[in-house]
């Protein structure tokens, strides 16, 4: 199991800044998730890992050694792309043992370890089959196990759940899940969803257009985001300007109580977030901390549940009900939640929503 | 549909080709006779005999395309790369700038490059010809391998690199299979361009570098019809077959060679 560091790692191209300054360790046998928009440079660090593009500054180190004069071919960093994922001219055999070919091992053990990983992924007698010949999820677990006979000391994957419908992700996690048990290999994988990372991640290392915003573990990214872009990108848009006093926050929409033990911000201008899921329309009757009224904008069938979007004092909040709320666009609904459900962050500057898609 | 769209096409190529195998056969044939009243193989004497420098034009045209091929190879393989698989500044400019050889007719530009040659010495030599039969194919050669790179991805090497392969195996292992089939059809439209430059040859041979058509263009407008079309056999008979097998190459199930379109 191997150690990874990134350390002050950069890189330019041109003028364009694709990776500022990262800074990340993941720990030996932990799957890390690089999440972030299109064009963040999660890719391009993923890259820089294996070795395939040099970084303008900053180190890659694999057990604290640096690998940036290692080649990509003798790190033992193997990457697992999403598109062009097997090698069109070689069967499926050929594929799963095209890295021990190049080690120039044996032709009988090549033989028994491409069995071997075939029952690792489920598909025990492809080994003839072409690689056009089987499906994308198929064809995702052949690059997988391809991956995995060089016992390779990183896992590098691509968008591993990204082109898989609903029922073929979930089998995928799955697999993935069960192969790091049984492998324990440290992963290293990019994303551009954040459920992703959040289903197959240890820790979740979130960047905007090159530079890291937050590196943690899943839940700390639902509660405690760092900014109105981190919580926007994990779903949650519903913020408001106010002004705290001990343990109040008093904004347009009237006076919050919060809990002081989740305010890390100190007196004085912050900005309020809730979650959606942590929202209730509560009645007359219901003894919520904090209630605040707000006007219904829409109310949307999700199947399962209702999604509401509510005006609060201007600011546009969602929040999730039951399927049976029936609420009509300009109703005046009241939203409860506990004093421990919000959390402050800083209100930014100049109000710019930065690399969030 | 098909089956109408074959036998028309095997009638258009065959029966021209029918008529040569007769004529290349005939002694005499007048109208309004419809089969030559008298056969023989004079014209075929002639053309495998000292006299009519078939056999030098054979080997000259072969050699001249092989080599041809060869050189559009080293340069169209590296230059396709380029252009199907990145983007770069001036690459519209480059693509205009390949397709203009097709564009200008190749004997304006030869003139220019004959004064050159003769000062480098190139004029009337085997290199000379074939450099300037480069004119002509690396366009085409060029454009073909652009196509199959814009389908191929960079990924399968960049995933063979991290597998454990260096450089020259993911040339001979991952590359080269990918884009053969590119390869073979590129270089069979190379030699046949080669294989049918008249003008070019011509001019740059300076008369000392035979090749085929240079042989056969005199003889057709000689006169002698039985021999016009025997030499055109023998002409005609390295299209025929690069058709036959690029045909079968090109119908194969190759992904890569979806890009073909593009031309």
């Amino acid at each position: 199991m191997t150690h990874v560091k990134l350390d002050h790692l950069s890189k330019r191209f041109g003028p364009v800044v694709a990776v500022d300054d990262l800074g990340l360790v993941v720990e030996p046998g932990e799957m890390m998730a690089l999440l972030g928009p299109s064009g963040c440079g999660k890719t391009t660090t993923l890259r820089m890992i294996a070795g395939l593009i040099e970084p303008t500054s900053g180190d890659v180190l694999f057990d604290g050694r640096s690998m940036l004069a290692v080649p990509t071919e003798r790190r033992g960093a193997v990457m697992v792309f999403q598109k062009h994922l097997l090698f069109p001219t070689m069967t499926v055999a050929g594929n799963v043992g095209f890295g021990l070919r190049m080690q120039r091992v044996p032709k009988a053990e090549i033989d028994r370890r491409v069995a071997e990983m075939l029952e690792l992924v489920r598909l025990p007698g492809v080994g003839n089959r072409r690689a056009h010949e089987l499906s994308g999820g198929q064809q995702q677990r052949i690059a997988l196990a391809r991956a995995l006979i060089v016992r390779p000391r990183v896992l590098l994957l691509d968008e591993p759940l990204a082109n898989l419908d609903a029922n073929l992700r979930i089998e995928m996690r799955e697999l993935i899940r069960t192969v790091r048990m049984e492998t324990g290999i440290t992963s290293i994988f990019v994303t551009h969803d954040q459920e992703e990372a959040v289903m197959l991640a240890d820790r979740v290392a979130l960047m905007f257009s090159g530079t890291l915003q937050q590196f943690g573990r899943p839940a700390e990214f639902y509660e405690r985001p760092r900014s109105v872009e981190i919580a926007r990108f994990f779903r949650n848009p519903n913020t408001i300007d106010g002004v705290r006093s001990g343990s109040r926050v008093t904004t347009a929409a009237g006076e919050f109580v919060i809990d002081p033990a989740r305010a890390e911000l100190a007196e004085g201008p912050v900005r309020i977030t809730i979650r959606p899921e942590d929202i209730e329309i509560v009645g007359p009757a219901n003894g919520a901390v904090n209630r605040v009224p707000a006007t219904v904008l829409s109310n949307i069938y999700m199947g399962t549940r209702r999604e509401l979007i509510v005006s609060l004092a201007g600011a546009e909040w969602h929040l999730q009900a039951p399927v049976d709320a029936a609420f009509g666009e300009g109703e005046t609904v009241t939203l409860g939640f506990a004093p421990e459900k919000i959390w402050l962050l800083k209100p930014d500057a100049d109000g710019r929503e930065t690399g969030v898609q | 549909m098909t089956h109408i769209g074959v036998v028309a096409i095997v009638l258009s190529v065959g029966l021209p080709l029918l008529a040569l195998v007769i004529w290349s056969f005939a002694f005499r044939w007048t109208f309004p006779d419809l089969l030559p009243s008298e056969w023989g193989g004079s014209a075929w004497t002639y053309t495998f005999g000292p006299n009519s420098r078939v056999v030098e034009g054979l080997w000259n045209s072969l050699v001249i395309g092989l080599v041809v091929t060869a050189l559009a190879i080293a340069v169209g393989l590296p230059a396709g790369r380029a252009l199907g698989l990145s983007d770069f500044r001036g690459k519209t400019l480059v693509e205009w700038l390949l397709l203009m050889p097709i564009i200008v007719p190749p004997i304006v530009a030869t003139m220019g490059i004959h004064i050159t040659f003769i000062r480098l010495g190139l004029a009337g030599t085997y290199l000379g010809v074939s450099l300037v039969h480069l004119i002509p194919t690396i366009p085409y050669f060029v454009l073909i391998m652009a196509s199959v790179f814009s389908n191929y991805g960079v990924e399968l090497e960049e995933t063979a690199r991290t597998l454990g392969a260096n450089r020259r195996q993911v040339f001979l292992r991952v590359m080269l299979p990918a884009i053969m089939p590119g390869i073979v059809v590129a270089s069979m439209f190379t030699f046949l361009i080669s294989w049918s430059q008249y003008v070019t040859t011509l001019l740059i041979g300076s008369g000392r570098i035979i090749t085929l058509p240079l042989v056969l263009f005199p003889v057709i407008s000689g006169g002698n019809q039985a021999n016009a079309a025997a030499i055109s056999l023998v002409f005609v008979a390295p299209a025929i077959i690069v058709l036959i097998l690029s045909s079968r190459k090109l119908s194969q199930d190759s992904a890569i060679m979806g890009g073909f379109g593009r031309l």
